[in-house]
Order: C-alpha cells, then sequence, then structure tokens
C-alpha cells in the first residue's frame, strides 16, 4: 500500500550541522499489516513517520501511495488518508474547545463547509462512541477538553482518528507521556480498533516487550537504517534477548541505549 | 452621556469582534486593522459623496476590509513572513491607499449628505429622540453582526477556524490547508473592522486617514477587560463578552476625557491610559492563570487519591 523507494533525508546540507536521519531507505507496508517499530533515540524512527506523513520532504528517493508518487504532497493532503497520534497527548485535540466541537472537526477529512453539522443525531452519535471508551467522558460533551486528564485526551485523540477510517495509522509512542495504568488503558483500546476496523498500523515504541507482543512486523532502527526487519512465525519466536543478540550481531556492539533495554 | 457610550461601543464594538478573532480564535495577532478600520471609513465617505446606495456602500467597505485581510494573510502564508510584520506592511501600504480612495485627500467631511444616521434621524424623527434612534441603530447593527458571528463559529468552518488558533496540528491532521483557514479568519475579521469603520465615519460625520491610529490597541483593551466580565467556552457568552468590553471601555475612555481634568488628564493622555489597562489586564490574566493552574493540579491530585 505505501512504499518507501531509496529515500534519505537529509537536515541541514551542506552546513557544519549537517545530519544524516535516514539513509538509503526502503520498505513497504501492505494493507492489513501491523508493523511495531524500535530503536534508540536519533535512530530515525520519527523522521520516518515525517517522511510517510508529509511533514518532511524527502531529500532523495520516492514515497509511493498505491503506486503513486506522493514524495511532494503537502502534509495536509496526505492527512486525508493517514491518521497519526504523537506522544504529547496535547497535540490531538484543541483544548479550549468542547469535547463535541473536537469530535465534528474530526469527524470527517478535507476543507470544512459551511454546513451546521453538529445536530442532535451527531451528539447521540458521539455519545454512543464515547460510551465504548468507558470513561464517563458520554457525560461531558459540552466540558473543554482541556479538562480532561492525558489519558483521556489520548483515547479521545484516538476514537476520533478512527472516526475517519485512516487507511494507514502511524502511532508514535503515543503511551510514552501517560502513566502506566492509563499507558495500558490506552495500548488495548489501539489493539481493540485496529481489530475492530482493520487499520493498517504503524507504532513506534521504546519498550520491546510490546514491540514483540503487538503486531505482525518488527522493524528495528538504527543511524537512519532498517536493521532488522521480521515478521510471521519468526517475530512470533523473537524474545527480548534474541533481539538483542540480533543487534549485536549486525552492528558489532552492544545496544547503548538504557531507556531501550530497561523497559 | 450614557448613549454616547453605549453608541461608541457598539460601533467600536463591532471592530473588536474582528479583533477578538484574529487575537483571541486564530491567535494571529494581526496589526491590518489599523489600516483597514480606516479603509472602511474612506470607502463609505467615498462611496456617499458618488450617491451610492448606503447598503451597497456598507457591503463594499466590508469587501475592501476582507481584501486588506486576504494580502496580510497571503504575505504571511506565502513568504513566511512573521504575521505582525504581515500586518505591518499592509497598514502601511494602506494608509496611501487610502489617501487615493478619498481622492487624494486626507479627509473627506460627510456634511449634509444621507448617511444611515441620517436616514435613521430621520425615519424615527418623530417617535423618539435622535439620540435614542441612534443608539437603537447601533444596537441593531451589532447584534446582526454578533449574531451571525456566532452561527459562523458553529459551522464546521467556524469550529475548525476556532480549531486552528488553538492546535494547528489537529487541523492539518484533519486534512485541512490552514493556510486557507488562516485567510478566511483574517480576511472576515478585517471585513468586520473595515464595516466598524463605516459606521463610525457616519457616526462622526467625516472620514480621515488617521482614524485608525492606536485602534488594535483600543481594540485589544476592549477584548481583554471583557474577558474579565464572563468566562465560558460557548462562543455566544464570547462575543457578548467582546461587545461588553467594548462598551466598558469607551466608558472608561469617556471617564478619562471629561472627569480626568481633575487629576491634570488631558486627552492626549488616553493611549498612555489604555497601554496601561492592556499592562495590567495582562498582569491580572497572569495571576489568575498561575492561580488556576495550582487550583486544577490540586484537584487532579485528589481525583487520583479516591
Amino acid at each position: 500500500m505505501i512504499e518507501l523507494q531509496n529515500v534519505t533525508k537529509v537536515f541541514n546540507p551542506g552546513t557544519p550541522n549537517e545530519n544524516v536521519a535516514i539513509r538509503h531507505l526502503s520498505m513497504r507496508i501492505e494493507t492489513g499489516d501491523f508493523i511495531t517499530v524500535i530503536g534508540s533515540n536519533g535512530s530515525g524512527k520519527t523522521t520516518l513517520f515525517n517522511l510517510i506523513g508529509g511533514t518532511h520532504t524527502a531529500t532523495m528517493g520516492k514515497v509511493l501511495v498505491h503506486g503513486h508518487d506522493v514524495t511532494r504532497e503537502p502534509e495536509y493532503k496526505r492527512s486525508r488518508y493517514i491518521g497519526r497520534i504523537f506522544q504529547d497527548p496535547l497535540l490531538g485535540t484543541a483544548g479550549n474547545m468542547s469535547l463535541e466541537h473536537n469530535m465534528m472537526i474530526c469527524s470527517y477529512k478535507g476543507m470544512k463547509s459551511l454546513k451546521l453539522n453538529l445536530n442532535a443525531r451527531k451528539r447521540k452519535f458521539f455519545r454512543e462512541q464515547l460510551k465504548a471508551l468507558h470513561m464517563g467522558l458520554e457525560d461531558r460533551l459540552k466540558d473543554n477538553v482541556g479538562l480532561l486528564s492525558g489519558g483521556q485526551r489520548q483515547a479521545l485523540t484516538l476514537l476520533m482518528m478512527v472516526l475517519s477510517r485512516p487507511e494507514l495509522i502511524m502511532l508514535d509512542e503515543h503511551t510514552a507521556a501517560l502513566d502506566p495504568h492509563n499507558a495500558d488503558l490506552v495500548l488495548d483500546l489501539t489493539t481493540k480498533f485496529v481489530d475492530e476496523h482493520k487499520l493498517t498500523t504503524v507504532m513506534i515504541t521504546h519498550n520491546m516487550h510490546q514491540a514483540l507482543k503487538y503486531g505482525n512486523r518488527l522493524i528495528m532502527m538504527d543511524e537512519g537504517e532498517i536493521i532488522l526487519n521480521v515478521s510471521g512465525k519468526e517475530k512470533q519466536e523473537l524474545t527480548v534477548n534474541g533481539l538483542i543478540k540480533r543487534f549485536r550481531k549486525i552492528r558489532h556492539h552492544d545496544i547503548d541505549n538504557d531507556e531501550l533495554l530497561l523497559t | 452621556m450614557i448613549e454616547g457610550i453605549f453608541i461608541e461601543g457598539l460601533a467600536y464594538g463591532i471592530m473588536v469582534l474582528g479583533v477578538f478573532i484574529t487575537f483571541r480564535i486564530l491567535n494571529f495577532p494581526d496589526l491590518t486593522v489599523d489600516g483597514s478600520f480606516p479603509l472602511g471609513a474612506t470607502v463609505m465617505a467615498s462611496a456617499i459623496i458618488a450617491g451610492w446606495n448606503l447598503l451597497l456602500a456598507l457591503a463594499i467597505a466590508f469587501i475592501a476590509g476582507w481584501i486588506a485581510g486576504t494580502i496580510t494573510a497571503l504575505i504571511h502564508n506565502k513568504l513566511k513572513v512573521p504575521n505582525l510584520l504581515a500586518g505591518i506592511l499592509t497598514m502601511t501600504m494602506l494608509w496611501s491607499i487610502n489617501i487615493r480612495v478619498l481622492g487624494n485627500r486626507a479627509n473627506l467631511p460627510l456634511i449634509r449628505q444621507t448617511t444611515m444616521i441620517t436616514w435613521v434621524r430621520s425615519i424615527t424623527a418623530e417617535v423618539m429622540s435622535s439620540h435614542m434612534a441612534v443608539l437603537l441603530f447601533f444596537i441593531i447593527a451589532a447584534l446582526i453582526v454578533k449574531l451571525l458571528l456566532d452561527l459562523f463559529f458553529l459551522t464546521d468552518l467556524g469550529m475548525c477556524l476556532g480549531a486552528l488558533g488553538n492546535n494547528e496540528q489537529m487541523v492539518i491532521n484533519q486534512g485541512v490547508n490552514t493556510e486557507t483557514v488562516k485567510i478566511i479568519g483574517v480576511s472576515l475579521s478585517n471585513g468586520l473592522v473595515a464595516v466598524s469603520g463605516a459606521l463610525i465615519a457616519q457616526f462622526q460625520g467625516f472620514a480621515d486617514v488617521n482614524l485608525g491610529q492606536g485602534i488594535i490597541v483600543a481594540g485589544l483593551a476592549s477584548v481583554m477587560i471583557g474577558e474579565f466580565l464572563l468566562r465560558s467556552n460557548r462562543i455566544w457568552v464570547l462575543t457578548t463578552r467582546v461587545l461588553l468590553g467594548s462598551i466598558l471601555y469607551r466608558g472608561i475612555m469617556y471617564l478619562g476625557r471629561y472627569y480626568g481634568y481633575y487629576i491634570n488628564l488631558t486627552p492626549s493622555d488616553l493611549k498612555l491610559i489604555t497601554g496601561l489597562l492592556i499592562i495590567v489586564s495582562l498582569i491580572v490574566t497572569q495571576l489568575r492563570r498561575q492561580r488556576s493552574y495550582f487550583e486544577r493540579e490540586a484537584k487532579v491530585h485528589e481525583e487520583e487519591s479516591v
């Protein structure tokens, strides 16, 4: 469905701050995939998302969606078929607007018109959707989203993203800023939605256990390259120790990122 | 005297609604206002002198303001210039344009011309005093603008505009071109400002290219004063608050103008007072925000411990 062909991204080219974030990376995301992405800080995970989502344009190489070249398509156009959730729960919702207005804005993609679409039927629909979150949000349609906790906001972001049925969802450590309880809640919700709506998913995580537990493919990144790409039975049989061993074999040194190992 | 405060408060209130859209909703500090306010006045005055239909003239004033806003937004979007500078550029260019609109002069009196004000006075001459008639006219004008705005902010586009100032990333994620939405917002704001300028020119009986001097600061002060009055997230309350803030601001200015001499104030001190008003508002808001932050934190901890 989405294909990256030999993509390279260089920041500040030609200056002393030149930084190659992604090197000659090629990958395919097939419809129905649930890919987990791990890698230490600075390995290029988020840049990869930015290239797929259109926040950054590739310095070299191509990004294809269903065979069409979208390398130069702006972020807002790609957002019409890609849903994205960030680590910061504040980025997915407008804090000083009410829950129902937030949901209305997110209920369909693309330019908005001068229609008064928020009516009793829509509110009923929103209430039903919110009920499924089991957070008591269905009674708070008129409350400002800024009053909700981080976990509630991230769950709401997830729900609103699903409402528009994106073809691909990209989760950028979307539970990392939450407390453990809320992180589990949001992650459960994520897998529930992914299963229910058969969403094609790419999820960045810092947590090796999570990366092994979820999804049908696992990608490990290091210094802007994909150094490991396992799927199917091979992934199911992989353990944390196995992952560390594989890394050492490829890179000839140990993973030097405590965060990755401790979680 | 009290009618005068209300009349000015409501007439300038339409301008304040425009300032509210850019500063508070879009989070786009737009200084074009200092140019689009007299633009509305000059367009209206020239159209009156040319003998055009008054409503048509008002509509053209709105469109002129709209275009001024579009130019500012385009400079900001396309040339990647900070919004403050984009506004200053348009505002400066508008000064020359306003003189052109008035026919190469800085001032155009509307003596013995039929304006909306004289028209309202003449048709109500037998039922009420001319002060009351003018007051009624401005109440209706401000209410129409306010209600239309309330309706606009309940449409999908209006909500999207509201979200843009709050969280641009979220709006991008919905597949919306934020540049287009910014253009619409800034244009709408300046359209309203021009309408306000057109009404003020008729009320004062002349158009002057310097009418707009410091208007943005007055608008901002009015918005901030209003914010002390009511707290809500409902748009109709917010727009009401803007109009009340504008009336209150004009009241304060009135007191300064007529009773200020007791403490040796002259009319030229009013701008200083306006600036100080804004600074005081900022300080109070900051103190309030700190307090409510701590209160919210305490509440979250309470909920967690339960």
